[in-house]
């Protein structure tokens, strides 16, 4: 079994988001970068998934040299080996054609990823994929097991779920709870600086649809405090001022 | 030429979402002169359903009406809509961000060729050049993004364009979709989905309820507030992962997005992950007995004091207002 999980280098959920350089890209300072919070849950089944049949359980990220950190955590999480595409990840659609050469390359009976990036929340990498693989892709995924060669998949639709029984290989984009995050333990950590970090250079510079400037929300003005004993007060407000009612 | 406009819809209803979906499409129609607006929808749907996709601004609608697409499987949703799209000539799709749209546009991305903007907010600028304007980082900035491709897919996030309802009924026209074997890799072995309730990706108004009610034995005070308004019930995170609320009310980051005219928040602190679901929300009524409690900076209105207090007064005051 050869499982293969792409995870994005994001800023950590609790960021304050600014940019820099005109409004041209995100100012980094103070910003800490983690694993994106839906490729956790990937990673963390797909530990328990390789754990249970063995074989090998690779990461990917397209990325620069500073996304390596990143990378690292996941090994130490328990992926065997890292791949790093080194490149920017200018749009959705170029990250999708790094993945999807390198997936074929290596020939994986599974492939996950998270559900969205919290960055861009485009959540289309995972069937651009497998559209360019032509492989079937199923997402937002919160449930997955295998038997033998079938995976039985839950989906979520609206207010509710499909399940879903479908033939290796595929491709699925992850959600909770799929699984429980994992946190790298000091044998993780310690193993993870001599497990394999290949780093590969892309293989097109194709974009569709990249970012060109960035904005700002406009600030919020203040709470106006209504007291607990005027309840009326606030449906009046929410009628007349807010017009929400 | 056409634009052509993906429809979801769930119990024989079309989604709001996708309405918004020809909305978005009618007014980029009369500012780019691409023609008019074609709605396509797959599986079983009304015909007077349809025809009333019209009234948001859509000439005609294909309908696909094979039953195996009654299930959202991915693959035979994106070759069906590229039949569509190559059957009215289009050179852009319109559809709602969801869970369904996404995957299917991402597969369309490709077999169309086209650049796929996702969570638009505004239609696109057009004099010279092609940038469409999209909401990032769970609502905390935009960016504008620059389309390069011939071909174009825009997934629209929800409650950001207006409904349009003045239109005349679509003409209906049955679609002969060609699928394959292929196209149904996974089968659909049960589905299971709340009836009967507002499904809160979708809800104008949304009560959400925290930690801060203190068990699911208190979620009745929350269900009664959710009934006077019509609105959907969600929680936060910690409340699903203990099971008080099913999974699918979970608001926020890792949850679901939420987009309502409005939000109540009860007993709910507000931390940064919550109110990455919720910021697109037009205004916000926080109720906390803590006045640190970090929503109240998100907050348009809010009252300092306990929920168990508060919520059933709300509720009656509601009661005789509404
Ligand atoms: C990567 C990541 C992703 C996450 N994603 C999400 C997400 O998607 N959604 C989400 O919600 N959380 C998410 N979280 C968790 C988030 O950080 C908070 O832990 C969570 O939102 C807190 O939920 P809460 O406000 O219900 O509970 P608490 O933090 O326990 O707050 C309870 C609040 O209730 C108030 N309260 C208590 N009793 C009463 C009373 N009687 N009357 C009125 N008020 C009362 C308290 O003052 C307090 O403010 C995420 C965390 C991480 C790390």
């Amino acid at each position: 079994m050869k499982i293969l999980v792409c995870i994005t280098h994001v800023p950590d959920t609790t960021s304050k988001i600014q940019f820099a350089a005109n409004n041209t890209k995100l100012d980094t300072t103070g910003v800490q970068f983690i694993i994106g919070p839906y490729d956790d849950y990937a990673l963390a089944r797909a530990v328990e998934l390789r754990d249970q049949t063995g074989g090998k359980l690779t990461v990917l990220n397209v990325g620069e040299a500073e996304t390596e950190p990143t990378l690292r955590k996941a090994l130490a999480i328990g992926a065997d080996d890292a791949i790093r595409v080194n490149a920017f990840p200018k749009d959705s659609f170029f990250v999708a054609i790094q993945i999807a050469h390198y997936a074929k390359e290596g020939q994986y009976d599974l492939i996950l990823m998270g559900r969205e990036s919290i960055d861009f929340n485009g959540g289309m990498v995972h069937g651009m994929v497998g559209e360019l693989l032509g492989m079937p892709s199923f997402s937002p995924v919160m449930k997955l097991d295998l038997e033998g060669s079938t995976v039985k998949m839950a989906r979520e639709i609206e207010g509710g779920k499909e399940m879903i029984e479908a033939q290796l290989p595929l491709i699925a984009g992850c959600q909770e709870p799929i699984a429980e995050w994992k946190i790298p333990n000091m044998r993780g950590i310690m193993s993870a600086r001599t497990k394999p970090l290949n780093v590969v250079e892309p293989v097109s510079q194709e974009t569709q649809a990249e970012a060109t400037s960035y904005q700002l929300p406009p600030a919020k003005g203040a709470v106006k405090l209504i007291d607990k004993d005027q309840v009326g007060e606030l449906v009046k407000l929410l009628k007349n001022e807010a017009k929400v009612l | 030429m056409s634009i052509l406009v993906y429809i979801e819809h769930a119990e024989g209803k079309v989604k709001k979402t996708s309405l918004e979906a020809v909305s978005f499409a009618n007014a980029l129609a009369a500012q780019t002169g691409e023609g008019e607006v074609v709605a396509v929808a797959l599986g079983t749907v009304d015909q007077a359903e349809l025809a009333s996709v019209g009234k948001a601004g859509a000439a005609k609608v294909l309908h696909g009406a094979d039953a195996r697409l009654d299930a959202g499987v991915i693959q035979a949703h994106a070759s069906a809509v590229a039949q569509a799209f190559q059957k009215v000539g289009a050179k852009t799709l319109v559809l709602a961000k969801s869970s369904l749209g996404d995957a299917v546009a991402a597969r369309l991305a490709i077999k169309l060729q086209a650049g796929l903007v996702s969570n638009v907010v505004e239609l696109p600028n057009t004099s010279g050049g092609y940038t469409v304007k999209r909401s990032i980082y769970t609502g905390k900035a935009f960016a504008e993004t620059a389309v390069t491709t011939e071909n174009k897919i825009l997934a629209i996030k929800k409650n950001a364009i207006d409904l349009r309802t003045d239109g005349a009924d679509a003409s209906v026209e049955n679609f002969d979709v060609q699928l394959s074997d292929a196209d149904f890799a996974g089968k659909i072995t049960a589905t299971e989905r709340a009836t009967g309730e507002i499904l809160l990706p979708e809800a104008d108004i949304v009560v959400s309820g925290g930690r801060g009610m203190k068990g699911p034995e208190n979620w009745g005070m929350i269900e009664d507030l959710a009934k006077v308004l019509g609105a959907a019930t969600g929680c936060s995170k910690p409340v699903s992962d203990i099971g008080w609320r099913p999974h699918h009310e979970h608001v926020g980051q890792t949850g679901v997005k939420v987009a309502p005219s409005l939000y109540v928040a009860v007993g709910i602190s507000g931390a940064i992950q919550h109110l990455a679901g919720v910021n697109s929300s037009k205004c916000i009524v926080v109720i906390n007995k803590d006045p640190e409690a970090p929503f109240f900076k998100a907050a348009d209105y809010g009252i300092v004091g306990d929920a168990f207090e508060v919520v059933p007064k709300l509720t009656e005051a509601l009661k005789a207002e509404l």
